[in-house]
């Protein structure tokens, strides 16, 4: 225990300090958002519909110290019905549209539906095919695209505040395309 | 690669139509040619002689069709080579001699309409509703209907029993996890068996892949499976560059080892903080994962990408360093190994960890080898596999590897391999830039006049990672097959977790970490 302790009083506080670094200042601008429209809370549930899982590491690097999303009221939700916002990764396989159709569809109204990575923006690498429906707005009416292969964590975390700021859009369709 | 021994290869020898030989594309590993009548009898011979089956492939661009596998014993490495001339339609089946065998053939019908004499196992695998029985992707594109259903309809093997309970979770885990299926049998809180459902992020790489230029090819194969990008890239860039016969430079062999290295290390630190928070122990998952951040901020600094996507190049690597990138990777590797120290004291000595990773989860050294389990998953149950040292391509050849080995095979092992890793891979960095060669980082490739084709293979943090690329005379990708080590290990999975808690399955799960894209294409 001791050992423990010890290890985290030399470890300190990494989480990036309240200062101009960009995560900071953006942290806040979430913050705020987060405060005036989702009671200081957002919850995400995240379905992966056909990533490499590059996105699924950054997703997960967004939990560390460092980023600690957590302090910004946002995390992420087991179950779709407690979920406010859908976060989809990867090019929509075919094997993966009930489920991800399901998903939302399971999701209390307003919803919102957040495409994070180049393959759930545009197909990134695979596109259409035989396996795959192509970008998530094939399927479901996208609130924010987050750019990138895979879009690091501060990019994730500024495509959360670009979410928080789609004002008309948060009553959210409920009919898929 | 070293020149093979030919022990696998001697004991086809009664069979072959041709070789064994060393063959241009190959690197050191030894081709012989069988008629398809005598496929399953080869892999037979393989087996009896302390063989593995490495990978098990179809090459649809060739014609006629030629179907392939590749056996291993230590650094002695096989390619079967069968040309389907007279019947395109069969091939025996190899799963009486490879467990592995069972699921890579059911796939290969799905995606090709080949039927594999004496598979017992007839059901789809790759194949959900998105096509039909009678469709074969890599024949033609099938057109799937606008809304595909959800598969409901996979016929689990049967389960019957007073007090047995099924429980399926799958394909949407509860966290941010890649999709796949698990049907369990229970009987109170035990787990009876596991069943596995994979393919749902089935993207179709192997038909994206064809047609593409070099380029194209190593940007679809950083994106096989993310967190192996480096391992996926290497492998078919050494495809393409021993299809074309170009060598590149010593100093970009050297950079590629060191991106796979740092792969290595990122991976590890991210998977032992995983498998200490799915038994309630976030202390450690917050201290690896701040080291694993640390890790990739340097990799974004240094190579451009936080997981080095796109940092290969047909012929050498797209990035370099210069006296101050090599001053910091080393000042990062010093603050690493500082840190490793005290935390794996902990870790490996923590009485409620043990109680949890100890005795849990134990692949036995025999179901281990009959599966062909590789890397960490193979190391922890006893299997002495590593390329890195058993065949090992430059620069490995010469930097000695040491190979961490546990024989418990338990959730605490395949901890244990991962943390030694770390320690092993950070020494290898050190030497690599302490000998890092000067010259150019890329040469030039150039595609093969008449075409060709060409084998890569690479011990990616995962295990063994393969890449078949077959070439046309204009450079044109025809045939690219990746073989992720999770095809080998995800097995694994259902042998081990009979007699466990259900609770520790995610525990498990993540101590194997197959990777579900890397595995469904």
């Amino acid at each position: 225990m001791l050992r423990i302790l010890n290890r985290v009083a030399r470890t300190g506080t990494l989480t990036e300090a309240l200062d101009d670094t960009p995560l900071q200042s953006l942290g806040i601008a979430v913050r705020r958002r987060l405060d005036a429209r989702f009671a200081g809370s957002l919850a995400i549930r995240h379905v992966d519909a056909g990533s490499c899982n590059g996105c699924e590491l950054e997703l997960h690097a967004l939990g560390n110290p460092y980023h600690d999303l957590e302090q910004y009221g946002i995390r992420f939700v087991a179950s779709p019905r407690h979920a406010d916002a859908l976060l989809v990764t990867g090019v929509v396989s075919r094997h993966m549209q009930a489920a991800l159709l399901d998903a939302w569809q399971a999701m209390p109204a307003p919803k919102l539906v957040i495409a994070a990575g180049s393959c759930a923006c545009d197909g990134g690498e695979f596109g259409c095919s035989y396996a795959t429906v192509g970008a998530v707005d094939a399927l479901l009416p996208v609130d924010v695209a987050i750019a990138g292969c895979p879009p690091t964590p501060v990019a994730l975390l500024k495509g959360l505040l670009a979410a928080l700021g789609r004002e008309g859009r948060l009553t959210g369709r409920d009919r898929p395309r | 690669m070293s020149p093979a021994r030919p022990t696998l290869a001697a004991a086809v020898a009664d069979l072959v139509l041709a070789g064994p030989e060393a063959r241009p594309g190959l690197g050191g590993v030894l081709a012989c040619d069988v008629a398809p009548a005598d496929w399953a009898r080869s892999a037979a011979a393989m087996a009896a002689n302390g063989g593995r089956l490495a990978a098990l492939w179809i090459d649809p661009g060739a014609q006629p069709w030629r179907a392939l596998a590749l056996f291993a014993n230590g650094g002695d490495y096989v390619l079967l080579q069968a040309e389907l001339a007279e019947d395109p339609t069969r091939l025996p089946s190899l799963s009486p001699h490879f467990a592995a065998a069972e699921r890579i053939e059911r796939g290969l019908h799905d995606l090709l309409g080949l039927e594999f004499e004496g598979l017992v196992d007839r059901r789809r695998w790759v194949r959900h509703r998105a096509w039909g029985a009678d469709e074969h992707p890599l024949r033609a594109a099938p057109v799937p209907p606008a809304r595909v259903p959800a598969d409901t309809d996979y016929a689990y093997a049967p389960i019957h029993g007073e007090s047995v309970h099924q429980v399926q979770v799958g394909p949407i885990h509860a966290g941010i996890i890649e999709p796949g299926q698990f049907r369990f049998a229970t009987v109170g809180e035990q787990a009876l068996r596991l069943e596995l459902r994979l393919g749902f992020v089935h993207r179709g790489v192997q038909a994206q892949a064809v047609g593409r230029n070099a380029d194209g090819l190593l940007r679809l194969a950083t994106r096989v499976s993310g967190d192996s990008a480096v391992a996926h890239a290497w492998a078919a860039a050494m495809a393409l560059e021993r299809a074309a016969t170009t060598e590149p430079p010593a100093r970009a062999l050297a950079l590629r080892a060191l991106l796979l290295e740092r792969e290595r290390v990122a991976n590890h630190l991210g998977d032992a903080g995983a498998i200490a928070n799915d038994v309630g122990f976030s202390f450690a998952q917050m201290q690896f994962s701040a080291l694993r951040e640390r890790w990739q901020r340097s990799n974004a600094m240094l190579f451009g990408h936080r997981l080095l996507f796109d940092t290969l190049a047909p012929g050498g690597v797209r990035c370099d360093l210069d006296g101050e990138g090599m001053a910091r990777l080393l000042r990062d590797h010093r603050e690493l190994r500082e840190s490793m120290t005290p935390l794996t004291d902990i870790v490996l000595d923590h009485p409620s960890l043990d109680d949890r990773l100890i005795g849990t989860g134990v692949l036995s050294a025999e179901d281990a080898r009959q599966l062909g389990c590789i890397g960490y998953v193979g190391r922890a149950s006893g299997q002495d596999v590593d390329l890195r040292r058993d065949a090992p391509h430059a620069p490995y050849d010469s930097l000695d590897v040491r190979v961490p080995l546990y024989a418990q095979g338990d959730v605490a092992a395949r901890l244990r391999v991962r943390l030694d890793e770390i320690m092993v891979s950070l020494d290898l960095m050190d030497r690599l830039l302490a000998s890092l060669p000067a010259g150019p980082v890329a040469t030039t490739w150039e595609p093969p006049a008449r075409g060709g084709a060409g084998l890569g293979l690479v011990e990616g943090w995962r295990g063994e990672t393969i890449a078949w690329v077959s070439l046309d005379g204009s450079g044109r990708v025809t045939c690219y097959q990746p073989r992720d080590p999770s095809v080998m290990n995800w097995p694994a999975l259902e042998r081990l977790l009979p007699g466990n808690i259900v609770p520790d399955f995610p525990v498990c799960n993540k101590s194997i970490n197959g990777s579900y894209a890397g595995h469904d294409l």
